[in-house]
Formats: C-alpha cells, structure tokens, sequence
C-alpha cells in the first residue's frame, strides 16, 4: 500500500489532518509525543486489520494549533469530535504513549462510540509517592541517555544529525507540541486513576518489555486501574513497539480484536 | 549615553568543570558554602554602592538553580539596594515574568521597591535565558505570551487607583486586584523588556518601553534596534537612542594590558557556562528554525567559549585602556545606529573586589564622559 495522503476536517471548530487507510471495522490511532511516521510498517499492518483513521494531534507535524488548546483534555473531546464528525461505531482505539494518554481520558469521557481500548505504554496517571518520578522528564534527560531508556536496541533510533532541515523543524515542532500537552502536572492527569474505573470496553494494555520511560510495573498498575483489562508484554522493544517490533505489535492487536469481545458494557 | 554596572553575583568557587555535567540547573548545592556565599553578598552590594559613587547607575538581575548568579531573587538585593543607595538610578533587568506565576506579586513588589527608592527605580521584564525553564518549571511554550498577559495585568496593577479590579485572561486569573503601595513614579516606573525576536521588538516599540539585548554583538544588534526604529517610525511615534540598551562585558585599565587582563577574568562568565544538552533547548523556546539548528548540535549565544581577541571583535567585549574602550564602544555604537544605555557587566567569576573597582572607576573617569557626549553627537 502507499502512503495515503492526509484528509482534512473540523472537528469541534478544530482543523484536523489525519491519515484514513484500509477498510472494514475503524481503529483510532493516537500518536505519542514522536508524532505520527506515516511510513511505519506498523501502520500498513493496522491497514491490513480495518480502516486505521490517524490523526496528527493539533500542533505536531504541519496540524493547525488553535491558541485556545493546550491540555490533553482539550485533545480528548477533539476526537470525541472526530469520531461523531465520521459517524464511527464500534472503534477500537489505539494510544501510544502520550496518545495513550489521550485514548484513556476519551474513554472516560465516553465508550458510546468504543468497541475496544488499547493502550501501548501509556502516560497519564501517577502511581508512586511525591517523590518519586513515574514517567521519565524527557525534557530534562540527555539525548543520548533518552535513546537508551527508549529502545530495547538504540540502533533502531532515528538520527537527529541524518535528518534534513524541514525534517528536524519537525522534530522540534513534535517537541515543542508535546512540551505544550505535557508540562506539568509530568505527563499525567492527577484524577485521572479515579476515573478509569468507567471505562467499559475491553481494554488491553501493550507494553514493550525493556521500556525505560515507563516501565512495565507502570503499565501493570494502570491496567489493575481499568475494570477487565488485559497486559501483555512485547519482548525486544522499549517505549515504542509498534516501531521497534511492528510484527508482534500487529499480532498482539490482531489477537484482541478477533477475539470474541467480553460483554463488560451492560446493553 | 548613560552607563550602568552590572554584576551577576556569582559564585565562582566551583570544583573542577570534568566533574559535573552542568553548571545550570543540576548543579548540587552543597558546592555552596554559605560562610563565602555570605561575604560575595556583602562584597556585591558594596561594588553595587561603589558604582554609584563613581557615578554609575546601577543594574541588576537574577537567575536560578546555578552557581553562575546567587540572586534567585532580584527584588531582595533590590530592597538592600534602594536603602544602601542614594542617588543612582536602579534597573532590575529583570523580573521573569513568562515564568513566574504570580504576576500581582511582581506588581506589588516593584511599587515597594520604588517608594523604597523614592523613584529611582527603572523595571525590566525579561522572557530569561532557556535553562531558567526547568528551575522555574514554567511551560517552555507560550512564554512570550504570558509575558505579556502578566505586562499589561502588572501596568493595569500599577496605574489603577480606585479600587479593585477583575482579570479574567488567558493565563492569569484574580478577582481583587487593588495593590498597595502604588508605585512613587506616576504613572509607573521607566518599564524594559528584553529584546531577542523581530516579532517581541515591535510590541516593546509600541508600547515605547526601553528594548535592550545582551551580547548580540555587531549584525545583530543592528538588527534589533533597527526593527525598534522601524517600528517607532510606521507607528508614527517619536524615537530616541534612550529607548535602546545594549548590554556587554567591560573593563577599562590604565593600560590596553591592565585591560586585557581584566576583560579576560570576567570571561569566566562564558567560559564557566558548561549547560548540559537537554537544559539548553527546551521545547517552544526558540523559533522551530532555531530549535532544529540546536538539535543539530549548533552553539548557542550563551556558549561560547572564544578567545578575548574574538569576543573584542565580535562587540561582547569592550576592553583595553581608556581610549581603545571608548573607540570600540563608539564602532558598536554607530555600526548598529546608538543606543542610549550601556549596561557593562563589570565583575565576574574571579575578578577581585580591588580589580573591579579599578575597571569601573577607570571607566567612569576616563570613558563615561566622552560616552556622554556620544548621544549628544551621535
């Protein structure tokens, strides 16, 4: 398949680009604080599984930033947005990162459109005492230390250096966006964990085994938070297995939502 | 031209550089010991009354979590300032107020500060360096514009004089705003603001307030002051030199070596600024064209680590005897158009209490007064 070029809509007011490719039964992709790579393997493997609806959050990439958004709770109604905009049912929606984040604060918001939830090392919640630092500070950390605590293999990281001018004012835009949506309180909503308690889709919670972000104790703790969830580790991957281990991500997502849904949503 | 001395108030008695990977923001400070942090207060303050003696205005600022300046609070060493003084006219250069959360409270402050000084006090706001991020804990992205939400909130502080206001804006929220004192100058004391972006120069001019910029050398420089004038000049507003402040290190000896020798002391304060990678770029700081270039591995202005001779050349630096001071100042001055404030950073790191005394004495003996007639010829 080739690279579909993005689609453009307003959701809530809000312009947003986002890829739309495959078909069948929709899944929402959310990205983490990296951006959306719109030639990763892992996404022709979604395509493969149904129609993968992709959008680039508000400020990451080229997307258009409205001055009035700048919370991840702003992100969450934009998508509950884009889902009634499309008129999409029964969505699995799939959050990585800081755009599993996201996937958590749409779902207790409301399931009415959800059929599943699955999360890939997430952000969002804090689980340890005040001083202790759930999520590293990627914004306080070495460059080259944060390629260590990210990969499983640190060979798998894209260059900063091999990179050309436009691409890199990307990089620095994604940084900057994710510095927006992040800052503080760290890369979590503090109410969140009281919250999860209403989400009542199956949800599975992927996680790369050697992720140095968060790690898989966190992953562990936020899916104990969400009624019925299921973990599952990805062995030779860190924060980002979809990249680093795009067939096994693929497996793991096709097995869950093939498998027959557990009926958690009283009907 | 008018002159002020500057000291960043630094504590320069660090261990080796190789042993700790920045000098801003991780630095532990238990490399501080308070029995020679107490005695560098006492010695600042007394440069700070000196200068006023040789007849030089006075300027100060802060920065945090770093050796390279023990002043995480300006508006303290302002309050000793304003009662150690008498004459001299006091700039806080300035109060970060992108970072800071409570804008009232800067209001409330700097109207203090001025009945303290009975209106010698001139405020500066300023966006910071990019370290000051993570010690402040501020969101790098969008300063500039609480910047300017926490202006117009600390102008509307200080010029209203009935009673409570409400500010329900973008980023800042009080229902009873009513400061007590009001500022000793009225309408407010004399406001500048750091000058770095085309787009942030244009709201200084129009609001007329001082624009200065630090270190920005010659090209610039020019930049800036023109994108001042420019702007003055479209609005239909009248310009004067006294709306622009260039800030540099200086030392002036008897001699150009006696000079030289100083100068290359108060170099410490580029050489000793070793900031680890990950403080130097915070996200949403700089422009995405900025920012990618610093991802590729760029310096940055606060980084240098040039010969005396380059930084000389490149107009951070005016040093040497009385005449080659007043001549690489005068080249700077007409190469980017005049300036009428010269904010001289006068000691820094190991520069002794005696050496800087010398420099700005020597200065504001020998090189004020032809700076003086400078503005008048210019």
């Amino acid at each position: 398949m080739s690279v579909a070029t993005a689609k453009e809509l307003l959701a809530g007011g809000v312009p947003l680009s986002y890829l739309d490719r495959g078909a069948g039964a929709p899944i929402l992709l959310l990205h983490g604080a990296g951006g959306l790579p719109p030639d990763a393997p892992f996404l022709d493997g979604l395509a493969a599984l149904g129609r993968v609806i992709a959008p680039t959050h508000p400020g990451f990439g080229r997307a258009v930033l409205p001055d009035w958004i700048d919370s991840v709770d702003d992100l969450a109604y934009i998508y509950l947005d884009l889902l009634d905009v499309l008129d999409l049912r029964d969505v699995t929606v799939i959050g990585c990162s800081m755009g599993g984040w996201i996937a958590a604060e749409i779902a207790v918001k409301s399931t009415a459109r959800l059929a599943r939830l699955i999360l890939v090392d997430a952000v969002g919640i804090k689980v340890s005492d005040r001083l202790t630092r759930d999520i590293v500070d990627i914004f306080a950390t070495d460059p080259a230390e944060l390629v260590r605590l990210a990969f499983a293999d640190p060979s798998r990281a894209v260059d900063p250096a091999t990179l050309s001018d436009e691409a890199l004012q990307i990089v620095a835009r994604n940084r900057e966006a994710s510095a927006l949506y992040l800052w503080e309180p760290y890369a979590h909503d503090p109410k969140l964990p009281r919250r999860l308690h209403r989400i009542d889709v199956p949800t599975l919670v992927l996680w790369g085994e050697s992720d140095g972000i968060v790690t898989p104790a966190y992953g562990r703790a936020y899916c104990e938070r969400i009624p019925g969830a299921r973990f599952e580790l990805i062995p030779n991957a860190g924060h980002v297995p979809h990249i680093e281990q795009p067939e096994a991500f693929v497996e793991q997502v096709a097995r869950f939502i093939c498998a027959p849904a557990p009926s958690l949503r009283a009907r | 031209m008018r002159a002020w001395y500057f000291s960043e108030n630094a504590y320069p008695y660090l261990p080796d550089p190789a042993t700790f990977p920045s000098i801003r923001v991780s630095l532990p400070n238990r490399n501080f010991d308070p029995k020679i942090g107490a005695e560098l207060y006492h010695r600042y303050l007394d440069e700070w009354q000196t200068a006023e003696d040789v007849g030089l205005d006075l300027m100060l600022n802060e920065h945090h979590a770093t050796a390279t300046n023990l002043n995480p609070s300006a508006a303290i060493v302002l309050g000793a300032l304003t009662r150690i003084t008498k004459t001299a006219r006091i700039l806080i250069l300035g109060n970060p107020i992108g970072n800071r959360r409570d804008p009232v409270r800067v209001a409330e402050e700097m109207a203090m500060a001025d009945n303290y000084a009975r209106g010698r006090l001139e405020v500066g706001f300023v966006r910071g360096v990019p370290y000051e991020i993570f010690a402040a804990n501020s969101n790098p992205v969008r300063t500039a514009d609480r910047l300017w939400e926490a202006h117009d909130l600390i102008l509307k502080a200080w010029t209203s004089h009935d009673g409570p206001f409400n500010w329900e804006g973008r980023y800042f929220n009080y229902r009873q705003v009513n400061i007590w004192p009001r500022p000793y100058q009225q309408p407010h004391p004399p406001v500048w603001v750091t000058a770095s972006t085309a787009a942030q120069v244009d709201k200084i001019a129009d609001f007329g307030h001082v624009a200065a910029t630090f270190l920005t050398g010659f090209d610039a420089s020019k930049t800036i002051f023109e994108t001042y004038r420019n702007r003055r000049a479209v609005n239909g507003q009248p310009m004067h030199e006294d709306r622009l402040a260039y800030a540099a290190l200086v030392y002036t000896g008897d001699t150009d070596e006696s000079g030289y020798a100083g100068a290359r002391k108060l170099l410490w304060y580029l050489s000793a600024n070793k900031v680890a990678t990950q403080f130097k770029n915070p996200p949403g700081y700089a422009s995405l064209k900025t920012a990618a270039a610093l991802l590729r591995g760029a310096s940055t202005a606060f980084d240098r680590s040039s010969s005396l001779e380059q930084c000389i050349e490149q107009g951070i630096v005016f040093a040497g005897n009385p005449d080659t001071v007043y001549r690489q100042i005068a080249r700077h001055h007409a190469h980017v158009g005049g300036y009428g404030h010269l904010l001289m950073m006068g000691q820094a790191g190991f520069l002794e209490h005696d050496e800087t005394v010398r420099g700005m004495t020597i200065f504001a003996r020998e090189v004020y007064p032809r700076l003086k007639e400078l503005l008048i010829t210019a």
